[in-house]
């Protein structure tokens, strides 16, 4: 079985092909969305929900959003290092998150994410999983279909396949059943964006252009509301938020929730405690007002999808089938903007949130060879070039063009006897070299001869993932050699070995960190019915019984939040112990309660 | 350029037609007398390298291509060769189906634009027409030297200080926008019209040295031609960014 996944910003998801049919796999609370948040104790690591708890615990020690980071170096992100909890830094061109004294690359916190996907499609399907085909944004460039690709392989995943999400989410849809036409799908999901204009034809997918913002999405809307609340926080009560990760957490929490339910609701009231006897930050957000927030954000997606209107050569009066994907599209204000640039009524009949995995599982059906009639033409979203004289970049791969796609280029040297040649890989559409991105960079070696004589072919391929191959071959001898390419924003396939490694060391603890949150969970639930059943049976049992029980349940409490399950299982143990007699005495007296009421309804009748 | 002069060729099976690498099998060595996929042990076989666009294509060599007919045969060899369906097959194959689908999107990419498909046959014809010089006529450049240097003017201009001087320049570069554009239209004309007449050489039977003179010369035009093209496309996309 190859599982589909969507490795979100903001959540994650595993779909898979159930004969016909694509289906989420729930996690055990039922619900098949998993948090993107990683949170690291001293023993482990939690993922998800119990993460999502920790993150107002232990900030520093949390992380979200990991997938902006994905392919990234520091510099990329230096004016939102203010809003992220955790220390950021920087080895070998790639971002490390700092917890205690580790350093962890994006790719393996996302590895962390994918393990506990793997997990689950493993617990739910029964077989063990080992290939995967993994969402991105169409918008990524190679570094970061690179960096997922990296966060795969430390999950144990043999990634068959990088896909795009619009186009994920164009084959769940099942619109082969229209049998032509062109369909956009506009996608704004956690902190993404991406718009695709498409062409069907008898079950070929043909994607005629792609345009977007790989850092654009629900985040930022966040993060508008934040510095409206922290702003107002300061004057009104004089608390300099900054200065407290924990609070900046809450708001930021407290800013998600309103911006949901201001998509329902036209006015949400905001309550936020403040500690220190400071009160209650109290604020009314009107939908109006939100909208003014983000209407500049959203106007920047409005202008990607005339670009891609455009490079696609279709008019919004022809397209026949618009799709929205992705949480942020939930937005009323984003529904009506998209309806009025396409002038069409979108298609939201599909979970914006699961739709993208319920495609990947679509993609991997077909890798699978168990669907013939559907085929996705996709296409590199970014112009690929190298380096020339004068720091220019010259285009060798155009952007929007299918995939996979190669180009062949000849080199020779500029002074005699040179016996190596240095290459520069961009991609971007820029015309100098410092405006686009640099991908990566390697060495021709070519044999001493006089300037221009040697004559070396380099072929770079871009592959149905999206992602760079290079090939080199000396056309006057027929050898080919190969070629290193160091990535510019990436990990060494050293590093990546190193992380597959610890990564196994790592799952050993995860699974103790596992056993702990599970064992926390029951142990407040305990904690709970044990008070309540108290409450009830107080009159019923001994002085001294209460008082056993209560030292007990205090005891409990406090082993909590230890890190060691085993205590808080002994505890656990000891508690439903000491409360065996109560809980008969309450069972006897709910019996003759019972019987009471029944006699009492026959005296009725 | 989407003429139709094709339309009623005999419906073509684009199996079994392209030029492959080699007669033999590269696996288990038996002949494959042209086939895609070996019918013995059933691998995947290579696509010639030295495969041109249009044999790609299955395409006649002209300029006026059946669009249609262009993407059925792309959808047709998509199906055959992408790697997609080869995602569970080894290793070699997988890499014979990339290099095979690289080659038909290059193809296609290149065939489905009208002026690349120009560009193209240009390239793939070199032979005589390499040597040409491409500056535009006088008159053209003079008028372009003109505008550009007008471009200049007017963005140094203060908008305080001289509204009258700018909306002189505003005015004259509007028309000289109409102006272009009208000789853009021209130039388009005469780029079908030669375009018509290199499928017309192309149609007559064999290939003399008259013939063949007479192509050269077309190539040549159609080069003079998309020189002047970009010329003149550059400088109305400085103008719209100007004067809108």
């Amino acid at each position: 079985m190859i599982i589909g996944i969507d490795l979100g910003t903001t959540n994650s998801l595993v779909a898979y092909m159930d004969g016909d049919h694509c289906r989420v796999i729930p996690g055990p609370d039922g619900r098949a969305t998993v948090p993107s948040i990683v949170g690291f104790l001293d023993n482990g690591m939690l993922v998800g929900d119990p993460a999502r708890e920790h993150l107002v615990r232990s900030p520093s020690r949390t992380v979200y959003s990991v997938k902006r980071f994905m392919g990234k170096a520091l510099a990329d992100v230096a004016d939102e290092l203010k809003y992220f909890p955790y220390t950021l830094q920087e080895k070998g061109g790639v971002i490390r998150i700092q917890i205690g004294d580790t350093l962890y690359s994006p790719p393996q916190v996302s590895a962390t994410i994918l393990k506990e996907l793997k997990r689950r499609a493993e617990a739910h399907l029964g077989e063990d999983i080992t290939k995967a085909v993994i969402t991105v944004p169409a918008y990524f460039n190679d570094s970061q279909r690179q960096a997922t690709k990296d966060a795969g392989r430390i999950a144990g995943l043999d990634v068959l396949r990088i896909l795009n999400e619009p186009t994920a989410a164009s084959l769940a849809y099942g619109l082969q059943q229209r049998t032509r036409g062109f369909i956009a799908v506009y996608d704004l999901g956690g902190g993404t964006f991406d718009i695709s204009i498409l062409k069907l034809k008898d079950g070929i997918f043909e994607v005629l252009a792609t345009n977007g913002n790989t850092h654009l999405g629900g985040d930022d809307f966040d993060r508008r509301m934040v510095e409206v609340v922290v702003q107002d926080m300061n004057t009104r009560h004089g608390v300099r938020v900054e200065e407290s990760q924990e609070l900046m957490q809450t708001i930021r929490l407290e800013a998600e929730k309103t911006k949901r339910r201001l998509s329902d609701e036209r006015q949400v009231h905001m309550a936020i405690s403040l500690s220190d006897g400071k009160g209650i930050y109290e604020r009314t957000w009107s939908r109006d007002e939100f909208e003014a927030l983000i209407v500049d954000l959203v106007e920047q997606t409005m202008a990607s999808c005339r670009l891609a209107m455009k490079d696609a050569e279709v008019e919004p009066g022809q397209i026949d089938e618009v799709v929205l994907v992705g949480g942020s599209t939930r937005i009323p204000f984003i529904h009506d903007r998209v309806r009025a640039l396409f002038g069409k009524t979108p298609h939201c009949d599909l979970n914006p949130d699961e739709v993208v995995a319920l495609g990947a599982a679509v993609q991997a059906g077909i890798l699978a060879g168990d669907n013939k009639d559907m085929l996705l033409l996709d296409v590199t979203p970014l112009s690929l070039g190298i380096e020339t004289m004068g720091g220019v970049m010259n285009a060798i791969i155009r952007r929007n063009t299918t995939i996979p796609t190669s180009a062949r280029e000849m080199f020779t040297t500029s002074v005699e006897g040179q016996t190596s040649v240095d290459i520069h890989i961009l991609q971007g559409e820029r015309d100098l070299v410092k405006d686009n991105r640099s991908l990566a960079r390697f060495q021709l070696k070519v044999p001493p001869l006089p300037a221009g004589g040697p004559r070396i072919e380099v072929t770079f391929l871009i592959d149905a993932n999206g992602m760079l191959n290079v090939t080199a071959a000396d056309i006057r001898t027929g050898q080919s050699q190969s070629v290193v390419v160091k990535p510019s924003y990436g990990l060494t396939d050293d590093e990546v070995e190193n992380m597959i490694r610890e990564s196994f060391q790592f799952a050993q603890q995860d699974v103790q960190a596992r056993q702990v949150i599970e064992a926390r969970v029951e142990a407040e639930s305990i904690v709970t019915s044990t008070e309540l059943a108290l409450q009830r049976g107080m009159d019923l049992i001994g002085r001294e019984e209460v008082q056993t029980i209560q030292q007990a349940v205090a005891e409990l409490r406090a082993a909590k939040n230890q890190n060691d399950h085993r205590v808080i299982r002994s505890k656990i143990a000891d508690v439903e112990h000491v409360t065996h007699h109560l809980a008969e005495v309450l069972m006897d007296a709910t019996l003759k309660e019972a019987l009471e009421n029944k006699k009492l309804s026959e005296v009725r009748d | 350029m989407d003429a139709s002069q094709t339309t009623d060729s005999p419906a073509r099976d684009v199996h079994r037609d392209l030029p492959m690498a080699s007669s033999m099998c590269w696996h288990c060595q038996s002949e494959v007398p042209g086939e895609y996929f070996c019918s013995r042990c059933v691998k995947v076989q290579p696509l010639s390298k030295e495969l041109d666009y249009f044999t790609c294509l299955n395409l006649p060599r002209t300029l006026n291509l059946d669009d249609k007919a262009l993407e059925e045969t792309f959808y047709a060899l998509s199906r055959t060769f992408h790697p997609d369906y080869f995602a569970t097959k080894d290793e070699s194959e997988q890499s014979i189906s990339l290099g095979n689908t690289a080659l038909l999107n290059a193809a296609y990419q290149t065939l489905k634009d009208p002026i690349r498909r120009v560009e193209y046959l240009i390239r793939l014809e070199a032979g005589s027409a390499r040597t040409v010089q491409t500056s535009p006529p006088a008159d053209l450049l003079n008028e372009i030297l003109e505008i550009q240097e007008d471009i200049e003017t007017l963005r140094s201009l203060s908008p305080e200080e001289s509204s009258g001087q700018r909306q002189a320049l505003h005015t004259k570069l509007r028309d000289d926008r109409g102006m272009l554009a009208e000789r853009q239209a021209r130039l388009e004309a005469c780029l079908s019209e030669q375009c018509q007449r290199w499928d017309d050489l192309q149609a007559d039977a064999g290939e003399d040295a008259r013939i063949r003179a007479q192509k050269d010369e077309v190539l040549k035009d159609l080069r003079e031609l998309l020189s002047h093209r970009t010329y003149i496309r550059n400088t109305v996309h400085d103008l719209a960014e100007i004067v809108g």
